[in-house]
């Protein structure tokens, strides 16, 4: 039985198209379309409900060393305010999930987990945990929405203080004071994001979710705000070149494989020494640029010159702001430089792309 | 959700318009548009294709997914809409406009549904 999150009346109320997603309904889109909510957030600012979002408090003496066992990144030298990106690792080198990692305090931290391996987290945490620490899953008690674009930091302004916007990317303020009439929300604002373009996520009590939505919505009207789904989520992070789990990652690809930050001559991590033993990678991830007509998608394989499979698609679709299809996909490590020309089956059909560098999309352009 | 008076309809949203007794165009209508979303490719049929209603005779592709048009009734392909090649986001804007094929010696079109039974029959899929 699929969730509502808090917005979900609001989100029917706008015209969102609503579909079952990591265990929740959430808009796919709303009556604008994914094209004109992708381009907003290039070019002005889109509002995203995330609620479905996991959130995991680990609070006490141990929570550093629990995180540190848990987590490929070193947490040891972060400060109050802070947000580093990491990922748990099982015992094979694989990816458990991918994650952020708020620190509070020096013992008090959460982590920001996906929707869809919410449950297997929360298990694989509670199965590891060591010592003295205090582990929650606060999911059910947050809400979380994204506003993002060149203009989310103008909109922002509008409604909050200096002293409660975080000055540093993938840095926060966790008394943050939205003032939305009659009354202050209260709310983490953090300045990360899953679009490749600036902008904040804020964390509220559920019950602000609504009223804080709405704020944001009308305060940001004049800048060209509008609300995005999950469509315009996807086309935005895969044109930012950004992973999905589940697609870039998954239980049997290593960090190192999917090009991730992965340090193998720090700290110890679960799944740092299955990750060395595997040596130099057999594969690695490119990005493609589709150069014929269509969109090669997940699982689609990739051909060489000759015709020969040499990998498969993990993420495709068409990048509206570039103009042209892109997919992430994983080929062999060796060979095949940014440059080459290869095929990607796509139902049959035989169609051209070109191995490219990554990220397709930059921000600072 | 627009429905011209004089178009015949398909079970899969497809429009149908007679050009004469033997000749029609044919086009996807506003609720498929809509329930597509955002079309970005569309690989037309090719002029002399022999289609038999019910058939795939070419297919679009949104953001989201590619989807097959199905033929509403049998004929032989004898133009196609080449402007939709580099725009076929005429397909979302001007649904009923901007026809896919033109097709001769075409069979009955009694199995299609009017406007008013196109009407109810969207309405019975949205529910």
């Amino acid at each position: 039985m699929d969730r509502k999150t808090p917005l979900y009346d609001v989100h029917e109320k706008l015209g969102g198209k609503i579909v079952p997603f990591g265990g929740y309904l959430l808009p796919v889109q709303y009556g604008t379309g994914v094209i004109t909510e992708h381009m907003a957030v290039r070019t002005k600012a889109g509002l995203f409900d995330v609620s479905h979002m996991g959130e995991l408090m680990f609070e006490g003496p141990d929570a550093v060393s629990n995180i540190q066992h848990l987590c490929t990144t070193d947490i040891s030298s972060m400060t109050d305010g802070q947000v580093r990106y990491g990922m748990m690792c099982n015992e094979k080198g694989g990816i458990v999930d991918d994650l952020v990692i708020c620190r509070m305090k020096a013992d008090k931290y959460m982590l920001v987990v996906n929707a869809g391996n919410h449950e297997k987290d929360a298990d694989w945490v509670t199965g590891h945990l060591t010592g003295d620490v205090k582990y929650k899953d606060i999911s059910e008690s947050v809400a979380q929405i994204a506003l993002q674009g060149p203009r989310a930091e103008t909109i922002l302004r509008k409604l909050c203080g200096e002293e409660s916007i975080p000055l540093r990317y993938y840095h926060f303020v966790e008394f943050g004071e939205i003032n939305t009439e009659p009354r202050r929300i209260n709310a983490l604002i953090s300045r990360t994001g899953y679009t490749g373009e600036r902008g904040f996520e804020l964390y509220c009590d559920p019950k602000d979710a609504v009223d804080l939505w709405n704020a944001l919505l009308m305060e940001g009207e004049a800048d060209g705000l509008i609300p995005c789904g999950l469509g315009a989520r996807d086309t935005l992070r895969l044109e930012a070149s950004m992973p999905l789990y589940g697609h870039e990652m998954n239980d049997d690809i290593s960090p190192v494989e999917a090009g991730l930050p992965c340090r193998l001559d720090g700290k110890d991590f679960l799944g740092k020494q299955a990750i060395i033993d595997r040596g130099s990678p057999d594969i690695r991830r490119v990005g493609l640029k589709i150069t014929g007509r269509g969109i090669a998608r997940e699982q689609c394989p990739v051909l060489d010159r000759d015709g020969r499979k040499i990998g498969w698609v993990s993420s495709g679709t068409f990048c509206p702001f570039l103009g042209y299809a892109a997919a992430m996909a994983y080929i062999p490590s060796d060979g095949y430089e940014p440059g080459t020309e290869v095929a990607v089956d796509v139902r049959g059909r035989l169609i051209e792309a070109v191995i490219v560098d990554l990220p397709f999309y930059n921000m600072n352009r | 959700m627009n429905i011209p008076e004089e178009l015949k309809y398909s079970k899969t949203h497809e429009w149908v318009k007679m050009l004469d007794e033997t000749t029609c165009e044919i086009g996807i209508t506003d609720f498929a548009q809509s329930e597509l979303g955002d079309l970005v490719f569309i690989n037309l049929p090719k002029v002399g294709d022999k289609v038999k209603a019910g058939d795939i005779f070419c297919d679009v592709e949104s953001v989201k997914a590619v989807s097959d048009v199905i033929s509403p009734v049998s004929g032989t392909v004898f133009a196609v809409n080449e402007t939709l090649i580099d725009a076929p986001q005429k397909l979302n804007e001007d649904p009923f406009g901007a026809w896919i094929a033109r097709m001769e010696g075409i069979s009955s079109t009694d199995e299609l549904m009017d406007a008013a039974e196109y009407k109810t029959f969207c309405a019975a899929e949205e529910a």
